[in-house]
């Protein structure tokens, strides 16, 4: 027969496994994501300085911006301005293509993130764009995850 | 070529009527391989050879190379030498074909090196058609100890287009891209070597990234994408000399490079704000022609046999496709409209095929099309492959495959293979260490 001060304790230690159980699966799931084809997590992600995220990723063959991307290419707008920093956009592709076309669509990302940072008041003569199509992978594992990791376009300091 | 002065003459060709029994079609699928026997060469007059030219033992050497080259086409099944009963030297004078036909061979191979009055190496092979009992070809050719390979190479392709009527291509060269390296910190050189694998050289250090090599007609100069300086552009290679020089002035990165027919112009990708056009430039004059104009990636470009068309790489209609247009950039077709991506569209040096690589349910092919995008047929699938290359007759096409990439070092090796136009006889070709981007020379000897 439990006392009522033993079933009190009893009833507090479960209720504390409990909640803990439900915060660890919740840093769990943000961890490593895709939404749809593009990746939203932060593994692979570098940063030109505190909370400016250095890299856009993309959905397969589409340079597309999605608005996740615009935030943080706001962000390196304005540290760019701010900073007076040149910088390089490199342009990148997944494995899943031909090597060729792969060169093009890193050079259409780059492009794309060029274009907008222009548009938020960055001068062109402080952006310069380089491709590496499917050359320079972040990640090297073969899965759709790393893939995903891959088509970025990555802001980096000039020399 | 390179210092190997080949001096090479075709003397005493005794070629007999060609209405030999035996002849390979070898357009139809499914082949039985033609039995074939090669003998031992054997020396004329031993003492006249020096003792250096002994040692390299050309006699077995030479028909050695000649089998390897015919078995690896799938068209000839080489009966093992251990079964021959004739001697090399009788065998090349007056065979006893029931002792060919004894072993069940259909055509022999027999050969004699002499060293002449005036000490130059002789070779002379003699091809026998053995049900009909007669000789189908014979031919002389002068070599130098540094040169047995080529001409070992040179009675190959004799032999294959005698019994195929069609050119062979075993007197050729492939170059590629050597890799080595993790998967994120990949080495990439360029790389030459005889079509069997031997002689490999490295061209470039592996200080900078290099892609896409191809050979210009005469096989001496290569055209290749470099990221010299971290600048990714088109660069142009001597073989010879080693010297290298960027192609044309263009302000922005150049890429997928190819010569034409003719070797006079150079056909590329130039990449403008995002877009990639296809332009070419006339390597004496350097005078750029832009070809197409279109705000979609055109890129992979590939002229026809005759220099009239080019066959290019599109996504204009809004995924990748491959078209045809005229040389001078007029008149773009689309040609693919099966189901999938189309890229790498490469035209066949016989003028009648396109191959390409074609991505579909994730599986990548490799195909091949008549130039108004028909009868498209798919030769091979892998989980990745691209980039096929056109052997110089137009019946094999070489390309290369990468693997899978595990969190560890395993996996993500690259390798190159190569497929009959049938779709049999795919193989995979030994390089010394992973290998992509190959692209095949033409006969060096025309």
């Amino acid at each position: 027969m439990l006392t009522k001060s033993l079933k009190n304790t009893f009833l507090v230690i479960v209720l504390g496994i409990l909640i803990s159980a439900c915060s660890t699966t919740a840093t769990k799931t943000t961890k490593s994501t895709s939404a749809g084809d593009v990746y939203t997590g932060t593994d692979t992600v570098q940063y030109l300085t505190t909370g400016v995220a250095d890299r856009v990723f993309f959905g397969t063959n589409s340079k597309n911006l999605t608005s996740a991307a615009k935030v943080t290419l706001d962000k390196q707008a304005a540290y760019i301005k701010s900073s007076k920093i040149s910088v390089v956009i490199e342009g990148h592709a997944d494995e899943r293509g031909t090597r060729e076309y792969n060169l093009a669509l890193g050079e259409r990302r780059a492009n794309v993130v060029r274009d907008y940072l222009m548009s938020k008041g960055i001068a062109k003569s402080s952006i310069k764009v380089i491709s590496y199509g499917k050359e320079r992978p972040a990640s090297k594992e073969s899965s759709a995850l790393a893939w995903s990791q891959n088509r970025r376009s990555v802001t980096v300091k000039s020399k | 070529m390179k210092k190997f002065y080949l001096t090479f003459f075709s003397i005493l060709f005794f070629t007999q009527a060609s209405f030999a029994l035996v002849k390979i079609d070898i357009t139809r699928g499914n082949l039985e391989p033609l039995p074939a026997a090669i003998s031992k060469f054997y020396m004329e007059d031993p003492s006249k050879f020096s003792a250096e030219l002994k040692a390299l033992k050309l006699e077995k050497k030479i028909p050695e190379l000649i089998s390897n080259n015919l078995k690896r086409s799938g068209l000839f099944h080489i009966i093992d030498p251990k079964s021959y009963i004739q001697s090399p030297n009788i065998a090349h004078v007056k065979p006893t074909f029931q002792d060919w036909a004894l072993i069940k061979a259909q055509i022999m191979v027999s050969g004699k090196l002499v060293i002449d009055s005036k000490k130059r190496l002789r070779v002379e092979f003699r091809l026998w058609d053995v049900i009909a009992g007669k000789e189908i070809e014979g031919l002389a050719l002068f070599a130098t100890p540094s040169s047995w390979r080529r001409i070992s190479h040179i009675i190959s392709d004799k032999i294959y287009e005698r019994m195929t009527g069609e050119l062979g291509y075993f007197d050729t060269r492939i170059i590629y891209v050597a890799e080595t390296g993790s998967k994120t910190q990949r080495v990439k050189r360029l790389a030459i070597m005889d079509q069997d694998g031997a002689n490999n050289k490295y061209l470039t250090l592996g200080n900078e990234l290099v892609l896409t090599p191809r050979f210009n007609p005469t096989a001496q100069m290569i055209t290749y994408m470099s990221y010299f300086k971290n600048l990714p552009r088109v660069y142009l290679l001597n073989i010879e000399t080693g010297m290298q020089e960027v192609v044309g002035d263009f302000p922005g990165m150049t890429f997928a490079p190819r010569f034409s027919p003719d070797g006079k112009k150079i056909i590329m990708s130039f990449a403008k704000d995002g877009n990639s056009d296809i332009y070419s430039m006339d390597v004496a004059t350097r005078v750029v022609e832009q070809l197409t104009t279109h705000p979609s990636i055109d890129t992979s470009p590939s002229y026809s046999f005759d220099g009239k068309y080019i066959t290019f790489n599109s996504d204009r209609s809004g995924a990748q496709q491959i078209y045809v247009m005229r040389s001078d950039g007029s008149n773009a077709k689309r040609i693919s409209f099966g189901e999938g991506l189309y890229g790498t569209p490469v035209w066949s040096p016989r003028g009648d095929l396109i191959a390409f690589t074609k991505i579909y349910k994730g599986s990548f092919y490799i195909g091949v099309m008549r130039s108004d995008g028909s009868g498209e047929r798919l030769l091979t699938q892998n989980y990745y492959q691209e980039a096929p290359s056109w052997s110089p007759n137009g019946r094999v096409l070489i390309f290369y495959r990468e693997t899978k990439s595990g969190k560890s070092e395993i996996g993500g090796s690259s390798s190159l293979w190569s497929i009959d136009l049938t779709g049999y006889n795919e193989r995979k070709i030994k390089t010394l260490t992973d290998a992509s981007d190959p692209a095949w020379s033409g006969l060096l000897s025309k």
